[in-house]
């Protein structure tokens, strides 16, 4: 290696920047990285709104673990005092009551911002090439806090709380040969108890902080090919790209104090119209609640989870309606992005959606004939949409060819 | 292994439980309804002493302190009163023996049964719920309480209502091991109300649902604050964002 070759190698040292800035920005490139990938970061100008979600999903993230914080100061992780500790924070502590909401309605608002995330990912095409680990980044997020979401749903040591954790942990049980031992290790019992609490609660923070750790592998990922617009064009030059700050910034503030309005509304008038009024009867392994059902961001899942008669066959379905959700970048056949021109997969895309509404309400019914048989068509539809129709829809529909981003910026003023 | 066959059995074993009749709960107006909505003071003050002559015989409030009574009006003096009128066991003293003695603000509400095993001892196999959270631990809160407290009525003629049992059309499954608690007339208001059931239940009702969620008023004053104040920074942003974008060609 030559010395001009090794020069160029330690770049680190020529900073842009001047006195105490230029000093930190040599040995510490944060300042230049974040001018350039959240100052002056190009974005297409053809986003619209679906493209705030992302955003907002973060705000929300934000929000739990400060408040989370607040919480862990004052909740005890112990089948004895978790219910008691809950309720003092509702009344004793300062505040007390408004962390704590916050924090139980901020997660139903982040799989709201995460849902309508996801399908703008879907209808728009920002899971193919050159995407792929952006959209698989994004899934694993998912699991994630739907997995640090039901831990959390577990520490207020409710009726709900219990029998849920005893329902949802027993599906590791199908597993063969080694699903008992993996049940035993992961509540450190026999059955849902005092060690599960505390388990949980450690769990529920480190899964919490391995969300941030992803979001950080989700922005590289995302800030090496830019962000997807609704054309699935990418842009030709400068002239049809924006800055990050301060277009894309102001933008994605009055989206999302357009949704925190609506959070507070929440909050403040109907702070548990999300939850369930069981949970606010302190656990008791003696007696079963009448219905037992998951939080409603669960429902689609749930309802996946039970159209397979057979326990086994609807944890693996239940899994790998996500997993599934993966192979799409590499399922998908058409060379086109957006849906705004793909004729035939618009429709597919649009009904999976649909599908995913159904499947909510059906999850939060009784396993009554109906609910079932209409679970099992959602549940068909589901593998049938990802395994057949992205395959054979990209072979069979002849798709417009993608306006670029100024000529639909055009003829959207038009 | 059979933990896990009953947790199965829990998954699909709605069936059962959706077929039984649906109950209607009728709907009542409560003064705490509504964006301004706050607890009637007099009413949450009567509702106090139905539950200390009538419910508190059984029903545990485990979660309320005689302290808190402060945010319904009752003056410090008038708290002190009230808690001298029970006995709480502390200790142990420097002998180590517990000790009885009256009680102060600072303690918890007394409860009427040392333990679960005495209350369901003294009621038939029946434990009473503690009433602190009983308005936000049924769906339907405080309408379902005042429904129960109204719903014993003259059973169906085909029904057999067992020993030990009751009838209320309110109650799921219609069967309830409490009698029914209140009659008109039962408890002496101090402010000269007549103590009709339905005064008597609103009242108690009301209490209720202060005790499940005494933040309740803070909560909706800090809402509109907070409300407006986005609303206001909606604009704002709005405006900015307009300003903003006003030089990009679309």
């Amino acid at each position: 290696m030559s010395s001009d070759q090794l020069q160029g190698y330690k770049k680190t040292l020529n900073s842009p920047y001047t006195g105490i800035k230029g000093w930190i920005d040599s040995r510490l490139p944060l300042i230049r990285m974040m001018e350039a990938e959240y100052l002056k970061f190009p974005v297409p100008k053809s986003l619209n709104y679906f493209w705030s979600f992302g955003g907002i999903a973060m705000f929300c993230l934000i929000g739990l673990i400060l408040t989370g914080i607040f919480l862990g100061f004052h909740y005890k992780p112990s089948a004895e005092d978790a219910f008691d500790s809950v309720e003092r924070i509702m009344r004793d502590v300062s505040f007390g009551w408004l962390i704590r909401y916050l924090h139980a309605n901020l997660v139903s608002f982040f799989f709201i911002a995460t849902f309508i995330h996801i399908f703008r990912a879907l209808y728009f095409g920002s899971y193919k090439a050159p995407r792929e680990l952006v959209y698989i980044f994004g899934l694993t997020m998912f699991m994630l806090m739907m997995a640090t979401a039901f831990l959390g749903y577990t520490l207020p040591w409710g009726q709900m709380s219990y029998w849920g954790a005893t329902v949802i942990t027993n599906l590791f049980s199908a597993i063969p040969v080694v699903g008992d031992a993996i049940l035993q290790l992961l509540l450190g019992d026999f059955t849902v108890g005092d060690s599960a609490v505390n388990r949980f609660y450690v769990l529920h923070w480190l899964l919490a902080f391995a969300i941030v750790g992803l979001v950080v592998f989700h922005v590289i990922t995302l800030h090496m090919t830019g962000s997807n617009n609704p054309t699935g064009s990418e842009p030709q030059s400068w002239d049809e790209t924006v800055s990050f700050h301060p277009y894309v910034t102001i933008k994605d503030l009055n989206a999302a104090l357009f949704f925190f309005i609506i959070m507070a509304f929440i909050l403040f008038y109907y702070p548990n119209i999300l939850g369930h009024s069981d949970n606010y009867i302190k656990a008791n392994p003696m007696i079963t609640p009448a219905h037992i059902v998951p939080e409603w961001y669960f429902l689609p899942f749930y309802a996946i989870l039970r159209a397979i008669p057979d326990k086994l066959g609807g944890v693996i379905a239940m899994f790998s309606s996500i997993l599934a959700l993966g192979l799409l970048p590499w399922l998908d056949t058409s060379k086109v992005r957006s849906c705004l021109f793909r004729p035939i997969w618009r429709y597919c895309v649009l009904l999976f959606a649909v599908n995913f509404l159904v499947l909510m309400y059906v999850g939060g019914k009784p396993a009554e004939d109906i609910y079932v048989l209409i679970s099992r068509i959602g549940t068909a539809y589901w593998f049938l949409f990802i395994f057949v129709l992205a395959p054979l829809v990209g072979f069979l529909e002849t798709p417009r060819q993608p306006l670029t981003i100024t000529n639909y910026l055009q003829s959207k003023k038009a | 292994m059979r933990k896990a066959l009953l947790a199965f059995f829990l998954l699909f074993s709605f069936n059962s439980y959706g077929a039984g009749a649906k109950i209607d709960i009728p709907k009542y107006d409560w003064s705490w309804k509504g964006f301004f909505g706050t607890y009637d003071r007099a009413s949450a003050q009567r509702g106090l002493k139905v539950y200390r002559e009538v419910c508190a015989g059984c029903h545990s409030m485990n979660y309320l302190a005689y302290r808190n009574l402060g945010d319904l009006g009752f003056s410090e003096d008038h708290i002190k009163a009230i808690a001298a009128e029970h006995l709480i066991l502390d200790g142990p003293d420097d002998e180590g023996e517990m000790f009885e003695r009256d009680g102060i603000p600072s303690d918890q509400f007394a409860n009427p049964y040392p333990n679960v095993k005495a209350a369901r001892a003294a009621n038939n196999g029946a434990y009473p719920p503690d009433l602190s959270l009983i308005v936000k631990a049924r769906p339907k809160g405080a309408d379902y309480v005042k429904a129960l407290l109204l719903g014993y009525v003259d059973p169906p003629e085909d029904m057999k209502v067992p020993k030990g049992q009751h009838y209320n059309k309110y109650m799921a499954g219609n069967l309830i091991a409490m009698t029914s608690p209140l009659s008109d007339g039962l408890v002496d208001y101090d402010d000269g109300t007549e103590s009709s059931m339905d005064q008597m239940t609103t009242d108690v009702t009301t209490f209720l649902a202060w005790a499940a969620e005494p933040s309740l008023e803070d909560r909706k004053r800090m809402g509109l604050k907070v409300i407006l104040f986005l609303i206001v920074l909606f604009v704002l942003a709005y405006i900015s964002k307009q300003q903003i974008w006003r030089d990009i060609k679309h």
